[in-house]
């Protein structure tokens, strides 16, 4: 097919890579602006269609081969796919999408025959591609969604919707969302410019840099409310002008893609699903600063992401979106890949730049702020990806457009990953402002297998927990606060009642304390040491002497102190809230703490020293299998008559709980 | 500006750290990271400060100055954070503050003490390292090490070196070499300005202490010592004399209270260096030689020429530095004159360096497969073994050095500071040269503690372009600038330490500019005062050549006061 870079309606149109038109990509879809002609008009507007794939003309297939699809088994899916294919010789379309979001339904295959209408079917392994197409083909989707269950078929009005098979948006994960940054993400091919551009993208970079002074466009965006969607929340227009005021030939815009949350996927998803939105804001926010330079900073780990950035950035650069005097308006941009070794560390934003300068990852003291003094010691802006991918809409739409949605001091949506004990797993994107029991109950599906909600981690490991007295809680950067904890990235960790508080604020100290840069005091050695209290709580009796005994109290007495120190000294965001995990669980689970510390009692059976065992004599038979498995020697009785525990002597390695066939062992 | 500070309003300057401020209007804030004249690192945390209207404490070192600032540096919340964040360092340590080295001197002991710590609070896992003791000079415990992360600094940014960075994440950061390799095989200078700033006991010098002690004991053995110019001007801080005492008299009776046989001072070999390092030049300069000329007295130089820049290997004087001088001179004249067999010497050199430990063990310096040099002592070191011996230097009765090689001009005593060796050389280099003395002595752009000084000297008909530099950062920007087509210098002094030997890597612990200074001009009061003030007039060099070496530059100056370098591999 003809690349539209390549497009040409008549002789008369001038374009190519020769010339340099400022309205060269709304002349794409629009046009054509220096002449007029009908048929010139309708080519392109069936060209933008074709694109869009309003009205295939042959069956196209659509697969989510993300790392979460390809992680389900994506990959056999694809190939299963392309087999029966080629096996039946059938001419039809794969197109290979990011995730649309349901993580938990991948693999995700998409059937669209032509005349009718898109319809994802989920969970469809390998081994169900055959007969799933095998009846989609045939556009029998009674029988097909006997093959895989169908998700829903996208709402077109260029197509026939098939009977009885629900719309996607009606879907209860769908429905609820607002889905502006998530917009192609898994409809789209990523690989391919033109089906962004056809979809609207680098209007709105073209139009800046045409029609848009570099202080207007920090205004509209700091009109519009975009704060850092990065977790500190700052104001994105306001910390332009900072840059864009600041006095230096060379700016750099930087794209922090280093994305290290645990439970965090969000960035990851959006560069899979949709490259070229991030690079369009990208080349906006550059040219809104002054940049000429702008780096993309992501983590070596997300291999496929940064194989479509870069491959969305080479065709950029072939469209003349990328380069010297783009467009002829005089803005030039040149954009670099910069793969990051894994510190979670090098996502704050001195010790991004520091591992940019091929320096040691380690935050420095601000002021000065990068927007003054950054990158190579010059005014740099540092975006999150979603920040980035946030700004096109708003260059198109107007910065009303955005405030209009929102809270009073959070505009806009979020998108978070969703992730733990929840339904439905994915990524979503919600309105700020929407409630917390409606990111987790609706769009998320409640927590599965009939048990209790517990508690929902927010913002990672500089976050905290919000319990289910707090759930209807409004999510925004102000409101979080309240309750002890921050907007943060977007991981989003449901927990039930089978998780351990304890356990949790231990899990996250871990992390913190590994991943420390290791600069400062109270950060590299305050948690170190809040983890080994916490270790110590959850630490048996039985191995226990009187003397740990007594650091075991004198540790929880310090806990506080030691907190309040850590975020009041930390040189950096991280250690200033790492922290959070411990106090918020302190605040709302104290209870849990108690437990542990003076019961040594873990309600929820994690913490496995504390557990103590014995055996149910009316279910025991006497095989005498765990007496014989028990290492400590600890189980006493003779064949065929119930055995006991000798509690002095177990060691509670729960040996004999898996060795018993009856269940008679009992964990408490 | 003005600025409140604990409710008493004190002046500020606009653009200046807070620490600044404090420190001008006397208020004392703690800090363990913290280096005058480089930018903040704020890795410490112990100059926080509470600033009214911000969430978080501030560290002092890094923070602005803004009018009307409201601080309270002494606040309970301040002194509880300091506190806890001694205690977190102390619960990661090893403990052993009777068995340690710094014990009396250590920083992080003196903040627990001013700070009241006096519960093991924090208990837990102790941070366990490996001690690296390969290196000739230095030994590494980063057991003991907290990471203020101002030896790496000091080795990259004032030394250019980059010998050691952090490794490892989290909790498990330490302080290493590249590929975690012994300190000897990396690319270390051995200049021990680490040492200087370590705030704990974590670097220290190799100590030879043990070995001069058994050779003192050996009745079999002569022992020689000989100590270098900038000696005298430091050992008596490390007594508790004020900066900037010459206490050379003193010095020379603890030395024979002690057990040394003879005492020498390298004073006298530097007036040697200079008749041959002038010598050399003239000749390079009479026969198209290489150009400039190189000083090779500092063996941190030495070895950082070898390693990162071997293209300026011909630049370097040939001369052996005033240590090795003596030690070849003490071992073959000498042994000769006196009747001992060379075997039986023992020599020992008192430097304000670590380096010269390395130097000492050189391959090139020995002959017939002796070591020139027996063993290093560093001022530190002899202050050491002084208390050991409880001797009162004040109560000891001032004494000379023995001859023939206790004589020096003032000249050479100049040496110890940066610029005193470009001073000497060109005292003698124009008496060589016109056959009259300069007429003034003093060349005063050569001196002061300028990291880079340079001047033109007029020598009868011929303009010579000299320059000094102290700090290797500096003299790597010189050699770029050489490299770069630079051709208007002739000679050029480098010396390793900013400011010369008198701020060496085995000096009194503590030094700080002021202290630095006072030594400086100590040297400059002993050249003022002196009656012997040209190298080329000490009466003893004279003899030394009519007796035994010949001429400058001649056969046996050449086997024994000159040498040769190489190319050196290191981890860089």
């Amino acid at each position: 097919m003809a690349r539209l870079s390549d497009f040409k309606c008549c002789d008369r149109c001038r374009h190519g890579h020769d010339h340099l038109c400022p309205s060269r990509v709304p002349c794409l879809l629009d046009g054509p602006f220096c002449h007029k002609n009908d048929a010139c008009s309708k080519a392109r507007t069936e060209q933008a269609a074709r694109l869009r794939r309003e009205a295939p003309e042959k069956p196209v297939l659509y697969v989510g081969t993300g790392t979460c699809g390809l992680g389900a088994g994506a990959g056999k899916t694809l190939a299963a796919m392309k087999q029966y294919l080629a096996a039946n010789k059938i001419d039809a379309r794969i197109i290979e999408v990011g995730c649309i979001g349901l993580c938990v339904a991948e693999p995700i295959l998409d059937v669209q025959l032509p005349g009718h209408t898109r319809v994802s079917f989920e969970k469809v392994s390998g081994e169900k591609v055959s007969g799933l197409l095998t009846a989609a083909m045939a556009g029998n989707m009674a029988q097909a969604r006997k093959a895989a269950p169908v998700l829903g078929q996208f709402r077109s009005s260029e197509a026939a919707p098939w009977p009885d098979v629900p719309f996607l948006d009606e879907h209860p994960f769908f429905a609820p969302q607002k889905r502006w940054v998530l917009q192609n993400v898994g409809v789209i091919d990523p690989s391919q410019i033109d089906e962004y551009i056809a979809h609207g993208g680098y209007r709105a970079f073209t139009k800046a840099i045409k029609d848009i002074t570099r202080p207007e466009l920090c205004t509209l965006v700091e009109n519009s409310g975009l704060r850092g969607r990065g977790g500190a929340g700052f104001n994105t227009g306001t910390k332009w002008k900072f840059a864009l005021n600041a006095p230096g030939e060379q700016k750099y815009l930087v794209c922090n893609a280093d994305e290290g949350d645990p439970g965090a996927f969000m960035d990851r998803a959006v560069i899979e699903g949709d490259p070229h939105r991030v690079l369009e804001g990208m080349a906006i926010a550059a040219y809104g600063i002054g940049a000429t330079k702008a780096y993309v900073y992501i983590r070596a780990e997300y291999p496929l992401a940064v194989k479509r950035i870069a491959a969305a950035i080479a065709e950029a650069k072939q469209y003349g979106l990328l380069g010297q005097n783009i467009f002829d308006s005089g803005f030039s941009l040149d954009v670099v890949i910069k793969m990051g070794a894994g510190a979670f560390v090098c996502g704050e934003e001195t010790a991004l730049i520091h591992s940019i300068e091929g320096k040691r990852g380690m935050p420095r003291p601000r002021p000065p702020f990068p927007a003054v003094r950054g990158l190579f010691d010059k005014p740099t802006v540092i975006n999150n990806v979603e920040t980035l991918a946030n700004l096109p809409g708003i260059v198109s739409n107007g910065d009303a457009w955005f405030s209009a949605v929102g809270t009073a001091a959070s505009k806009g949506t979020k998108v978070f990953a969703l992730s733990g004990k929840v339904a439905r797993t994915g990524l979503v994107e919600v309105a700020m402002g929407t409630k917390m029991r409606q990111i987790i109950f609706d769009i998320g599906g409640g927590v599965p297998n009939g048990k209790a909600f517990k508690a929902a981690q927010i913002g990672g490991p500089s976050g905290g927990c919000i319990p289910e007295q707090h759930v209807d809680i409004e999510v925004d950067y102000e409101s979080l606060k309240t309750a002890g904890a921050i907007m943060g990235s977007g991981g989003l960790v449901i927990m039930d009642e089978d998780t351990c508080m304890v356990d949790i604020a231990k899990f996250f100290m871990d992390f913190i304390q590994r991943e420390s840069c290791g600069k400062c005091i109270p950060c590299r050695e305050g948690t170190r040491r809040m983890l080994e209290i916490l270790q110590r709580i959850t630490r048996g009796r039985r191995n226990e002497t009187g003397i740990e005994a007594l650091e075991r109290f004198q540790g929880v007495m310090y806990l506080n102190r030691l907190a309040e120190v850590i975020k009041d000294t930390s040189l950096c965001g991280l250690g200033q809230t790492a922290p959070n995990p411990i106090l918020s669980t302190l605040k709302w689970f104290r209870s849990e703490y108690e437990e542990h510390i003076y019961e040594r009692k873990c309600r929820a059976g994690v913490c496995k020293e504390l557990l103590s065992y014995r055996i149910d004599a009316a279910k025991c038979k006497g095989c005498t299998a765990c007496a014989k498995k028990c290492p400590a020697d600890a189980i006493m009785g003779t064949a065929k008559s119930p055995h006991y525990i000798i509690p002095d002597k177990c060691i509670g390695c729960g040996t004999c709980v898996a060795t018993c066939r009856f269940n008679a062992v009992i964990a408490e | 500006m003005n600025i409140q500070v604990n409710n008493r309003t004190i002046e500020a300057k606009r653009g200046e750290t807070i620490l600044t401020a404090l420190k001008r209007a006397g208020i004392k804030v703690p800090t363990l990271c913290h280096m005058e004249n480089l930018l903040p690192s704020g890795a410490c945390r112990m100059c926080v400060v509470e600033v009214d209207g911000q969430r978080s404490l501030l560290p002092s070192c890094a923070f602005p100055v803004a009018e009307g600032m409201k601080i309270q540096t002494h606040s309970p919340r301040v002194v509880r954070a300091r506190k806890t964040i001694v205690e977190l360092l102390l619960a990661g340590h090893p403990d052993d503050c009777l068995y340690c080295v710094r014990n009396g001197s250590c920083q992080l002991q003196e903040l627990a003490g001013e700070l009241g710590v006096r519960d093991r609070r924090y208990a837990g896992a102790k941070t366990e390292s490996k001690m690296d003791t390969s290196s000739a000079s230095l030994v590494r415990d980063p057991s003991k090490c907290i990471l203020c992360g101002k030896c790496v600094r000091v080795c990259e940014e004032i030394q250019g070196v980059s010998a050691i960075d952090f490794i490892n994440r989290g909790c498990k950061s330490r302080v290493g070499t590249a590929f975690d390799e012994g300190l000897n095989v990396s690319s270390c200078i051995n200049c021990g300005q680490c040492v200087m700033i370590c705030p704990t006991g974590a670097l220290r010098e190799q100590s030879h202490i043990k070995e001069v002690t058994e050779a003192i004991n050996d009745h079999n053995k002569i022992v020689v010592v000989q100590h270098a110019p900038a000696v005298s001007v430091t050992l008596g801080e490390e007594l508790g004399i004020k900066p900037g005492t010459d206490v050379c008299g003193m010095m020379t009776t603890a030395l024979r209270q002690m057990g040394f046989d003879r005492v020498f001072d390298t004073s006298f070999s530097a007036d040697l260096t200079i008749m041959e390092e002038a010598t050399e030049l003239a000749h390079r300069v009479a026969n198209g030689g290489v150009l400039p000329m190189f000083t090779s007295c500092s063996p941190g130089w030495i070895k950082f020429v070898e390693e990162f820049h071997p293209d300026f290997i011909p630049n370097l004087s040939t001369c052996k530095s005033p240590q090795q001088m003596l030690g070849a001179i003490i071992k073959s004249f000498y042994a000769g004159r006196e009747g001992i067999d060379p075997r039986n010497i023992f020599s020992v050199s008192i430097m304000p360096c670590t380096a010269k430990k390395f130097e000492a063990e050189r391959p090139e310096m020995t002959q017939n497969g002796l070591p020139d040099i027996d063993a290093v002592l560093t001022t530190r070191e002899l202050g050491r073994l002084i208390r050991r011996q409880g001797l009162d230097v004040n109560a000891l009765a001032p004494d000379a050095a023995d001859t023939p090689f206790g004589e020096h001009s003032t000249a050479g005593k100049l040496f110890g500071a940066t610029g005193g060796v470009m001073e000497a050389a060109v005292r003698t280099a124009h008496y060589l040269l016109t056959g009259e003395e300069l007429a003034e002595l003093k060349v005063q752009p050569l001196r002061g503690l300028e990291g880079v000084k340079e001047a033109r000297v007029r020598i009868g008909d011929l303009e010579v372009g000299v320059a000094v530099v102290s700090g290797l950062k500096n003299a790597a920007n010189l050699l770029d600038s050489i490299r770069a087509g630079r051709k208007d210098l002739h000679f050029i002094e480098v010396m390793t330490c900013p400011g010369g030997c008198i701020a060496g890597g085995g000096q009194p612990l503590g030094t700080n500019t002021d202290a630095v200074r006072r030594r400086m001009q100590a040297l400059y009061d002993i050249d003022r005062d002196g009656v012997q003030r040209v190298s080329h007039k000490n009466e003893f060099v004279q003899r030394l050549y009519k007796e035994f070496l010949g001429k400058p530059l001649g056969e046996k100056s050449h086997h024994l006061l000159h040498t040769k370098y190489a190319k050196r591999e290191a981890i860089l």
